[in-house]
């Protein structure tokens, strides 16, 4: 499954990609491609573009050049189905919704204008739920809701997009150990069934255990690669411009 | 009591400004949760303001305020959907002094008139018992073409006032959304205008949602329960006014406002009084305990 050809299916091109960040920070032309199944995990200081790729891919922030294609297609023809999941703090907890409706949102797309979410979107949500250990608790509001179990309604919406490319932004920000276990299992398992995810990240510990390839960031492309390989001492501190010291 | 409430039916007008009211309060308690829930308060206050000017030139031309206000009020909108979206001035700022500066045309224009300074009040704060069937039935009509449309795109205006970034990565049309929600909002103030007034207006969509946000935590039900709130208001309001003698608009807004009071106060859950108890009980219904897995980490993040 690693020849040339095969990887191309369905593949992520991100192709001199340039993200515009009104008029002051952009992330300059970038290109990398990555293969169906992979887990890219995205490192670099603070304001090193991290979350300013995540949110270009994701056409959340408008693009001043280049192109992200999916399986040669352009990503905006499928928007739906490519899940990007925000901090936590980007939304209004105390909007009048419970997690049941959130998690519907991300079938919005797929049900159509003018129609109410159907009994087999609103199955796979109550399913969706259960996966991120948040069974039977859909009818209450999301403001009762811990902070690390408020992501995992985020991770709940993304998985009933149905995505084929996954977008993290720090997954694991307020996740205890019980449930970061969980989160890599269910990583691991949506990579196993051909999901591209791309994660952003401050653990670097997160990205040996579950990256099967790294990105490295720090206001340009500094390195990409698998991580066995990319993600040596020398990567690291090239990336992180000498700040932090490696154990190796 | 019967002949009490109804002892004003016998009169033509009241039976018109009650269907009016009425019309307007299950428009006012819809729209405004919208406003509410997508934070447009202060732009609904400036819509009414910049839909002012159209009032004044109409009422010179003799022709219906609507006609004035729905013009004054398109362009307001679009305005304002305009400027949202420039990132060059600071949004609140740019709409702050456009909007003062159409209500300040709107003063000079009056001032300059010396029949109509009499017609001043009922201008600026709305005359519902002057409404005649025409104007019923023009509201009639643009209100429920309103509703017609927010039920329409009820689910989408739900998800880009909850996560627009979502929207957005989904593929909606987030900005022709959001514009298409500012025009609802346009016509809904310019329909009130003659109920309440330009300047009560935003009372009338912010405080029925206002007071069914703390009765509830199900959009559903805020809905249900914000129309029927700013409906039993401006029925109530309007035969007290009528039986105090005061200014009818000023009446209905009051008595929303005490609905409001109520509820800030009696609330089951979200109220002072429960919360007050709750506190004293050690009970947090926000942050249940019986949560086995993240129980421990509420403090996260």
């Amino acid at each position: 499954m690693t020849g040339p050809a095969s990887s191309n299916a369905g593949s992520l091109l991100v192709r001199d990609l340039e993200v515009g960040y009104g008029a002051g920070f952009a992330l300059p032309a970038m290109t990398f491609e990555v293969a169906r199944g992979e887990v890219v995990g995205i490192i670099g200081p603070n304001g090193s573009g991290k979350s300013t790729l995540l949110k270009g891919i994701a056409r959340v922030l408008p693009l001043s050049g280049g192109q992200v294609l999916i399986g040669g297609q352009d990503i905006g023809r499928i928007a739906g189905r490519v899940a990007y999941v925000p901090q936590r703090e980007d939304v209004n907890w105390d909007f009048p919704a419970t997690a049941l409706d959130v998690v519907l949102m991300g079938r919005y797309r797929r049900t159509g204008w003018f129609r109410r979410p159907d009994r087999a979107s609103r199955a796979l949500a109550h399913e969706a739920l259960g996966r991120l250990g948040l069974d039977g608790m859909g009818d209450r509001h999301i403001s009762q809701f811990s902070g690390g179990q408020q992501q995992r309604i985020f991770l709940a919406r993304a998985l009933v997009q149905e995505p084929l490319v996954l977008l993290l932004d720090e997954p694991f920000t307020g996740i205890d150990a019980a449930n970061r276990t969980l989160l890599h299992e269910l990583i691991a398992e949506l990579a196993r069934t051909g999901v591209i995810v791309l994660m952003a990240t401050h653990d670097l510990d997160e990205v040996s255990s579950i990256c099967s390839s790294v990105c490295c960031l720090n206001h340009r492309l500094v390195a990409f690669g698998p991580t066995a390989t990319t993600y040596t001492p020398e990567t690291i501190r090239a990336t992180f411009g000498g700040q932090i010291a490696v154990f190796s | 009591m019967i002949e009490l409430l109804a002892e004003p039916w016998q009169y033509g007008f009241f039976q018109r400004a009650m269907l009016q009211v009425s019309i307007v309060g299950v428009l006012c308690g819809l729209i405004g949760c919208f406003v509410v829930l997508r934070g447009l308060a202060f732009i609904g206050d400036a819509l009414a303001h910049a839909v002012f000017p159209g009032v004044v030139l109409s009422y010179l031309a003799g022709r219906s305020i609507l006609i004035g206000a729905f013009i004054f009020g398109g362009i307001a909108a679009l305005a304002i959907g305009l400027l949202s979206r420039s990132k060059r001035v600071s949004e609140d700022s740019a709409i702050g002094v456009i909007f003062a500066a159409f209500f300040a045309f709107g003063v000079v224009l009056i001032s300059r008139q010396t029949t109509i300074r009499r017609d001043l009040g009922s201008l600026l704060f709305g005359s519902v018992v002057g409404v005649s069937n025409e104007d019923v039935i023009a509201t009639l009509i643009i209100g429920g073409i309103v509703v017609f449309v927010l039920f329409l795109f009820l689910k989408e205006f739900t998800l880009i006032a909850f996560d627009a970034t979502l929207a957005t990565s989904l593929g909606y049309p987030v900005f022709r959304l959001d514009l298409a929600l500012l025009m609802l909002v346009s016509a809904t103030i310019v329909v009130s205008l003659q109920t309440v007034g330009n300047i009560l207006i935003l009372a009338l969509i912010v405080t029925p949602p206002a007071t069914a946000r703390l009765l509830t935590d199900r959009l559903d039900r805020m809905l249900a329960l914000s129309t029927a709130i700013a409906l039993g208001s401006g029925v109530t309001g309007l035969y007290l006014s009528y039986y105090a003698r005061s200014a009818a608009g000023g009446t209905i807004v009051l008595t929303a406002t005490a609905c409001f009071l109520l509820a800030l106060v009696f609330a089951p859950d979200h109220g002072l009084l429960a919360s007050r108890l709750r506190g004293r009980h050690h009970v947090h219904h926000y942050h249940p305990a019986s949560e086995p897995p993240d129980a421990t980490q509420n403090h996260d993040a």
